[in-house]
């Protein structure tokens, strides 16, 4: 038993999140003493970059040392490390890619950046989490900052919507997910992910009530990663939301949930990876079928977004399914690539789209190319990663995804895995054709230029795309170390 | 006090799953969004429930400090809940669910 | 000591005939012995004893909504001052220390709100010169407004 007094070590390990929390703190304090009613905060802006960069550092710092924080609630460890820093990643990618889109309504002020902090800051606890407690109080701050985010237009129907959805289903999903956490602490005497893993590989524990707790948390998990069947809320939320919200949601929150999910299903219920494993994989593959196939009808561009951001999900479930290192480390490196350009991509539609989110269609990126080349191109990059052409980060992630689902002996989900990313190509490929081949749309003249700051974050995220596509071993090689969960 | 022939736990976990099922049968069927609000409500205090029972159980109090967090968590969520259904109600002028419903294609 | 369990809840059934048995009463004996009048003012709403004033389903200001959110908001958090207490003797500065972070925390919020003016009930732009307005006024005026909208 360890002493009940933190300890400097403890406060390291958890420096990240502290950070995040007095930033975002600040910032909450600050609005109302700033601000000129213009609906433009540059100075906030730029505290919640300086909050965001300091607490990467803090992360990265924090891995020197790795370890247990606070008697084994925290596990700071590579796995933790590589979510925290990619979920702060992309927190500082969307303030870059949301500040145009703030402006433009009036609304850019010190709640979007304080929410977006404490959002992270829970995603960052959900991602170090130990204890199903502190996961389960982590994966709350993040959504409940989420669900303020997507309806953060207060006068928009559609924001208002949105944020209703969102919230009512995932509290629901929050209730499953706290019931199983119940029976798991019923069972067996404790929330500790390690001290569960040792009761279960002991045995003794009633097999029934254990398939249901388990039974209970894949739902709340599902629900929170938008996997078949409990997908059904992604479109409605990612379409409603504030465009850069839309980005944020479908990336950050989603890598932490998949990182609560791979790492309780590992190491806690690892040792029965033989039974839930075949509810995985129809899971996994109903979520691509339902995400690639409804994709190709929809007209809205963020609405297609969606439900290829509920395909993608079905790729990593894959991953998981497979339960292995290699599958862990597919995933991870799939999440970050995914991120980057979900970010990227939701960016130009929130460009594109112009005040009141009136542009939303395919077709009014008609002849975006012509008018505004910077934004086109870049929009091809994250599609063809989308698609999963070589030398783009999407290639690298499908291609380790479906290696360890090959070595795990799952040939039929790899070739039904690989029949939907063709189907996949059809959708992406039509917003390519429609850009460059297209006489330009109204909305695309009417384009003004983007700041400097969204051309940097698109470039930031194009680069990162590329760069996990042409040079993917050293990230590939830290998910293969991290990915060894105990 | 612990009497020799209390209620036995199990008890407490049957009420606690009937108080889950019903929160999450009234969620898929009422149309009323505060109605729904308030089984996501049920449902939670059900597994408050069961908590504390657990906690009895096993002779140990970190269950029923769970509940404290869980407590906790709930009442934020109202707090942004209800934000949040009152701005739909100023546009819409209504509480039925099925009249939110424009995000369609 | 009590040995079955329905003669550990006798008690509580004695307890609940008895309540049933003395609220019945005196329902009944009101029905059997009190004089029956039939008027207007009988039939009205009681509201402490006033003149009702207007529909009982009138819509209330949304800053009741809010004062109520908030309120359930600062209470809640208030759970936590229990085992905090428990706990105090054993941990001692480090237990101060922890709940300075807390309150500091829950002050920060607070200072938030009263600053967007979530806590401001008087009117702004509609305000009445010569008198204050009543709670009425608001609920007529701005039942529709969110409070804390600048």
């Amino acid at each position: 038993m360890n002493s009940l007094f933190p300890t400097s070590a403890d406060f390291i390990r958890f420096a990240p999140e502290i950070v995040l929390t007095v930033v975002g703190t600040l910032l909450m304090l600050l609005e109302p003493l700033t601000g000129d009613g213009k609906g433009e905060k540059p100075q906030l802006r730029w505290l919640a970059i300086a909050g965001l960069a300091l607490a990467m550092a803090a992360a990265i710092f924090a891995y020197g040392d790795p370890g247990p924080a606070f008697n084994g609630m925290l596990l700071v460890d590579g796995f933790g490390t590589f979510f925290s820093v990619l979920v702060i990643g992309t927190g500082l990618l969307t303030v870059f890619c949301a500040q145009d889109y703030l402006i433009r309504e009036k609304q850019e002020n010190g709640e979007f950046y304080a929410l977006l902090l404490f959002s992270i800051a829970g995603q960052c606890i959900m991602a170090t989490a130990n204890e199903l407690i502190i996961l389960f109080i982590g994966l709350e701050i993040s959504s409940i900052s989420s669900y303020i985010l997507a309806g953060f237009l207060r006068e928009d129907r559609r924001s208002n919507e949105s944020a209703l959805k969102y919230f009512l289903l995932g509290s629901f999903a929050t209730g499953f997910l706290l019931y199983g956490v119940a029976w798991i602490y019923g069972l067996t005497g404790s929330t500790n992910l390690a001290t569960i893993q040792a009761t279960l590989a002991a045995g003794g524990v009633n097999p029934r009530l254990l398939a249901l707790s388990a039974a209970l948390m894949f739902v709340g998990f599902a629900f929170k990663v938008s996997a078949a069947p409990f997908q059904v809320w992604a479109p409605d939320v990612y379409q409603g939301a504030p465009s850069p919200v839309s980005a944020f949601l479908s990336a950050g929150p989603k890598a932490a949930a998949f990182a609560i999910f791979l790492r309780v299903f590992t190491t806690a219920f690892g040792s029965m990876a033989d039974r839930w494993a075949p509810v995985f994989w129809g899971s996994a593959l109903l979520t691509m079928i339902v995400g690639n196939f409804a994709a190709l009808r929809q007209d809205n561009i963020k609405r297609m977004l969606a439900y290829s951001s509920i395909a993608h999900a079905g790729y990593v479930m894959v991953a998981v399914t497979s339960h292995s290192t290699v599958g862990t480390a597919a995933a991870m490196f799939y999440l970050a690539s995914y991120a980057f350009v979900n970010v990227g991509a939701f960016a130009v539609v929130s460009y594109v789209a112009a005040k009141g989110e009136k542009h939303v269609g395919i077709g009014d990126f008609a002849g975006l190319a012509a008018r505004q080349p910077l934004a086109a191109l870049v929009m091809t990059i994250f599609f063809t990663s989308l698609i999963g052409v070589p030398l783009t980060a999407g290639f690298f992630g499908k291609f380790y995804i479906f290696k360890a689902a090959l070595d795990a002996g799952m040939v039929w989900l790899t070739v039904l895995g690989l029949l939907n990313s063709a189907v996949a190509a059809y959708y992406y490929l039509r917003v390519i054709v429609v850009m460059y081949t297209h006489e330009p749309s109204v909305a695309v003249n009417e384009l003004e230029p983007a700041s400097s700051g969204l051309q940097f974050g698109w470039v930031a995220a194009a680069a990162a795309t590329l760069a996990l596509g042409i040079f993917p071993s050293a990230l590939l090689e830290f998910a293969s170390r991290a990915a060894i969960l105990r | 006090m612990m009497l020799p022939n209390a209620v036995p736990v199990s008890w407490y976990l049957i009420l606690s799953a009937i108080l889950f099922s019903m929160g999450v049968a009234g969620f898929l069927i009422r149309r009323n969004i505060i109605t729904v609000f308030m089984c996501i409500e049920l449902m939670l205090n059900a597994v408050n429930l069961s908590f504390v029972a657990f906690s009895y159980e096993l002779k140990k109090i970190d269950g029923q400090l769970f509940t404290f967090f869980v407590m906790v968590v709930a009442a934020a969520e109202a707090a942004v809940g209800l934000a949040i259904i009152l701005t739909v109600f100023r546009h819409r002028m209504s509480l039925e669910i099925d009249d939110v419903s424009s995000l369609k294609n | 000591m009590p040995e079955s369990l329905a003669q550990q809840y006798f008690p509580l059934l004695v307890q609940i005939l008895l309540a049933v048995l003395v609220a019945g009463g005196m329902v009944a004996a009101g029905l059997l012995i009190g004089k029956k009048v039939k008027n207007r003012v009988k039939e009205m709403p009681y509201e402490c004893g006033m003149t009702p004033t207007g529909n009982a389903r009138e819509r209330f200001s949304v800053k009741f909504y809010l004062v109520g959110m908030l309120f359930i908001l600062f209470d809640i958090e208030a759970v936590f001052l229990f085992p905090w207490a428990v706990v105090f003797r054993e941990l001692k500065l480090f237990a101060w220390f922890e709940m300075v972070t807390f309150v500091v925390l829950i002050l920060a919020g607070f200072f938030y709100i009263w600053k967007k003016g979530a806590l401001d009930w008087t009117q702004t732009e509609t305000s009445k010169a010569h008198k204050p307005p009543t709670a009425l006024d608001l609920m007529l005026s701005d039942e529709l407004e969110v409070a804390g909208r600048r």
